[in-house]
């Protein structure tokens, strides 16, 4: 069974709810046309399913190895990136002025999704390239951003991004690689862990992104400095030189992403690494988070994937499999025919596609907030955009953890066996609620920078938007509709409590967020599903009613109503555990553990 | 020279076919459609040669509807440097079609016409065929292997009985086997500038050719679904059955 991108469904969210018709007004994005996203869709497709997905399992079984020093990846994969580079993926959402595409951050989490959903080992290296360029395009000076970014925006050159320390991980402020200055540059001396494809022989150079302190830096997260440290180091004529003192000197053993290498580095073993400041010096952490918000989105589309690819195995599995008897069918019947895998199967898809509308409606966000010329629109997008970002990171993935797991189940006793491929999808997605900031991490940034901060003002204008569709979904007549209207409300009234418990009574114990906020989150992620699920059905009826016989728009209904039958009711039991406050988590004491 | 290159947008190869209720054809109506995979390698051929130095433009034509403008710029952006598309509205036959390209040919004056062998969506196979007649040009068919040398070419062409080897004078008519190349996947910025590459758009009607269908569907059904087997207990059983059930002994 291979991937096939649901070009269909992509469209639809793209335009139905992400508005990409009005992203495409902005200046720069004039290319972004319907005709053009489509063929672009349609391209990516065919790149994700013919050469990236076909290395998914070989990936997950070979794994990437260090050998004699040298990190070997699995086969296929140095060739298929070189496709990815030669056909000009990694410019899509990059700058112009660099030989980007400039297309939308959109479009990006449109493909991004495909490469996330047929093989996500490889896409992260792409995905933290692009970090990468934005905190050095951001930061870094002409002189840093003429030597790399052409190189690395076309993906001849990879990036990655080194900030954890053993004993740095959240908590960066306890970074204690050290920098000192050279002449015009710094010599690095340091380990980093947890380095996503820190090493490799896929492209001939690699840039590093390093945090580290310089000798005189104060103590904690304002004492932290940015450097680019290049893999081999670069001569004047921009032609590689010497390899520099910046080296993997092991891999981690892992649940999964086999085929990324996720790398101990050690830089400045033997002579320093030279490296080159990013921006000021001590400011590095505040260059680090420009490029925050991009890969928080991208690692929940990261869940959008994967959650896609785990179905269409599921589903693929369901229609093939034979085994026992269906009231109304003949003869012994594929598993497809049982209500209870039709359940798991619905409950994968609508998860699957309530996460994809939030992902791409915060993507969209991002545009309107970085490209709209109207300073009104574009404040309200960055604030929409800045608020449903850790939602999108968080319940996008934990949403995934439940739909692979789900993909497993569907299988049977097949799904335990690793051969089957249902497995992957599962181990794979373990690690996207934890890296780029855990749930809890998200949950906190939500609760006490995005809600309590502006004391609800930005959430409270997304509550009156849920508000006011409330009153026309109420209006759309039919039976599926009433449903999910019934389901909505109350759904919306489990928010808006919760919303003000969190106003009011959250700062009431110093614990008091703290306690809430995983739970205040998935309550957020689920309603803000069950509002873009019918948003999508209501779309759905509006081409019904204009005479469209296409059975896209029935399953679009069917499946928010699913959603609100069986998703959405659990907004209620977030609330009522939400106001329950810090109650027992905090009573029991410690030694009582 | 110039190389024509025809191409017929169709139901993409991952679709599984719907027979309209009324049996009256295909269920075309939001399907994913795409480019005839044969003519996918007539066009890479075509790139092949460009690349090589023996092609100098590429032309990519298609007889269709407005909607034929996708499969054009997947064209475009494989790299055909322009395309012209003959708008019909009723789908001509295959006789229609050659008709039609013979006047292109015409009016462009290519030195190779490459087609499909057959487009998945009927399995003609009589365009490229026709189109040589018309044309009174030698043809190549099903070829799976050509190297262009001075005014000829050397085709190896896929048959039932084996692998032929034939020359033939240019101007020619080549229709292509899958095994001819493996068509490459555009790249995003080529993607992006076949926007901007020119499509002529001609009604098929302005070319003064008998379109008229000499063709009538009779019925359109979809294959018998596969029975259930079954266990036989013995030879004579077997034996039996594919005697008096199966009548194939």
């Amino acid at each position: 069974m291979s991937y096939e991108a649901p070009l269909k469904e992509m469209q639809f969210v793209l335009k139905e709810l992400a508005d990409i018709n009005a992203i495409a007004q902005h200046p720069g994005f004039e290319d972004a046309t319907p005709d053009m996203v489509e063929a672009i869709l349609k391209e990516a497709g065919k790149l994700a399913s013919l050469v990236i997905e076909p290395l998914n399992n070989i990936g997950d079984q070979q794994g990437s190895r260090l050998e004699n020093g040298v990190v070997v990846n699995p086969d296929g994969f140095k060739e298929a990136y070189q496709q990815f580079v030669e056909n000009g993926w990694p410019g899509l959402h990059q700058p112009t002025e660099f030989d980007g595409q400039g297309l939308p951050f959109l479009m990006q989490s449109a493909v991004s999704e495909m490469w996330n959903a047929s093989n996500m080992a490889f896409a992260l290296c792409p995905m933290l390239t692009a970090g990468a360029i934005e905190a050095i395009n951001a930061h870094g000076s002409d002189e840093i951003k003429k030597t790399y970014l052409p190189k690395m925006v076309s993906g001849e050159w990879t990036g990655t991004m080194n900030l954890t320390e053993p004993q740095a991980g959240s908590d960066l402020s306890a970074v204690r690689t050290q920098a000192t200055k050279e002449g015009d540059h710094y010599l690095i001396k340091g380990s980093k862990i947890f380095i996503t494809w820190g090493d490799h022989e896929m492209t001939d150079n690699i840039a590093h992104l390093v945090l580290a302190r310089l000798p005189d830096a104060p103590e904690g997260v304002k004492g932290i400095s940015l450097f680019i440290v290049p893999k081999y180091l670069i001569n004047e004529d921009g032609s590689l030189g010497e390899r520099n003192d910046a080296k993997a000197v092991s891999l981690e053993h892992k649940l999964g992403i086999h085929a990324s290498p996720t790398c101990v580095m050690s830089f400045g073993d033997e002579t320093g690494a030279v490296g080159y400041l990013i921006g000021e010096e001590n400011n590095g952490l505040s260059c680090m988070f420009t490029m925050m918000n991009h890969a928080r989105l991208e690692v929940g589309m990261e869940g959008v994937g994967l959650s896609e690819g785990a179905y269409q195995h599921a589903l693929a599995y369901a229609k093939d499999r034979t085994q026992g008897y269906s009231p109304g069918s003949e003869g012994r019947v594929s598993i497809i025919h049982h209500a209870d895998v039709r359940r798991m199967l619905m409950q994968m898809k609508a998860f699957t596609e309530a996460g994809r509308a939030l992902a791409y409606v915060a993507a969209g966000a991002h545009d309107h907030a970085y490209q709209s010329t109207d300073e009104k629109v574009a404040d309200f997008q960055r604030r929409r955009m800045d608020l449903l970002t850790p939602i999108v990171k968080a319940w996008c993935t934990e949403v995934a953890q439940e739909v692979t797991s789900l993909g497993v189940q569907v299988h049977g006793g097949m799904g335990f066996i690793e051969e089957t491929g249902a497995a992957q999808y599962m181990r794979d997605a373990r690690i996207i609620t934890i890296y780029e900031g855990t749930t809890g991490i998200q949950a906190g940034d939500l609760i006490g920078r995005k809600v309590l901060r502006d004391k609800g003002a930005t959430v409270s204008e997304l509550i009156a938007e849920l508000n006011e569709f409330e009153t026309t979904l109420k209006a759309q007549s039919g039976d599926d509709f009433a449903i999910m209207s019934t389901q909505f409300s109350a759904a919306l009234k489990a928010v808006t409590e919760s919303t003000k418990w969190v106003l009011e009574k959250g700062m009431e114990t110093p614990h008091s967020a703290g306690a809430a906020s995983v739970n205040y989150l998935m309550l957020m992620g689920t309603v803000l599903g069950g509002w873009l699920m019918a948003k999508s059905a209501l779309a759905a009826q509006r081409e019904i009613d204009a005479g469209s016989t296409d059975e896209f728009f029935k399953t679009k209904i069917l499946t928010a109503r699913f959603y609100a039958e069986h998703i959405l009711p659990r907004s209620e039991a977030y609330a009522t555990t939400v106001q329950s406050g810090v109650g027992a988590i905090m009573d029991l004491s410690i030694e009582n553990f | 020279m110039k190389v024509l290159v025809a191409v017929k947008r169709v139901v993409d190869y991952n679709v599984r076919i719907r027979v309209k209720s009324d049996g009256s054809g295909v269920d075309t109506d939001n399907v994913v459609m795409s480019m005839n995979p044969f003519d996918e390698n007539g066009l890479e051929e075509a790139l092949r040669m460009k690349q090589a130095g023996v092609a100098t433009e590429i032309v990519a034509v298609t007889v269709g509807t407005e909607q034929s403008q996708d499969t054009l710029r997947s064209a475009l952006a494989m790299g055909a440097d322009r395309a012209i598309l003959i708008n019909a509205e009723e789908a001509p036959e295959p006789l229609g079609i050659a008709k039609l390209l013979s006047k292109v040919v015409e009016q462009e004056q290519p030195q190779v016409v490459i087609l499909g062998k057959q487009a998945i969506d009927d399995d003609s196979n009589q365009t490229g065929q026709m189109l040589a007649a018309l044309l009174n040009w030698p043809q190549g068919t099903f070829a799976s292997k050509a190297e262009f040398e001075g005014d000829s070419v050397n085709l190896t062409r896929e048959t039932d009985a084996g692998l032929e080897t034939i020359k033939i004078n240019l101007p020619a008519i080549i229709t292509t086997d899958l095994r001819l190349n493996e068509p490459r996947l555009p790249k995003l910025p080529d993607i992006m500038k076949a926007k901007k590459k020119p499509i002529d758009m001609v009604e098929a009607a302005s070319f003064g050719v008998d379109l008229t269908p000499r063709l009538e569907v009779v019925s359109v059904s979809a294959p018998e679904a596969r029975k259930p087997g079954v266990i036989v207990a013995n030879a004579a059983e077997l034996i039996d059955k594919l005697k008096n059930e199966a009548g194939v002994l």
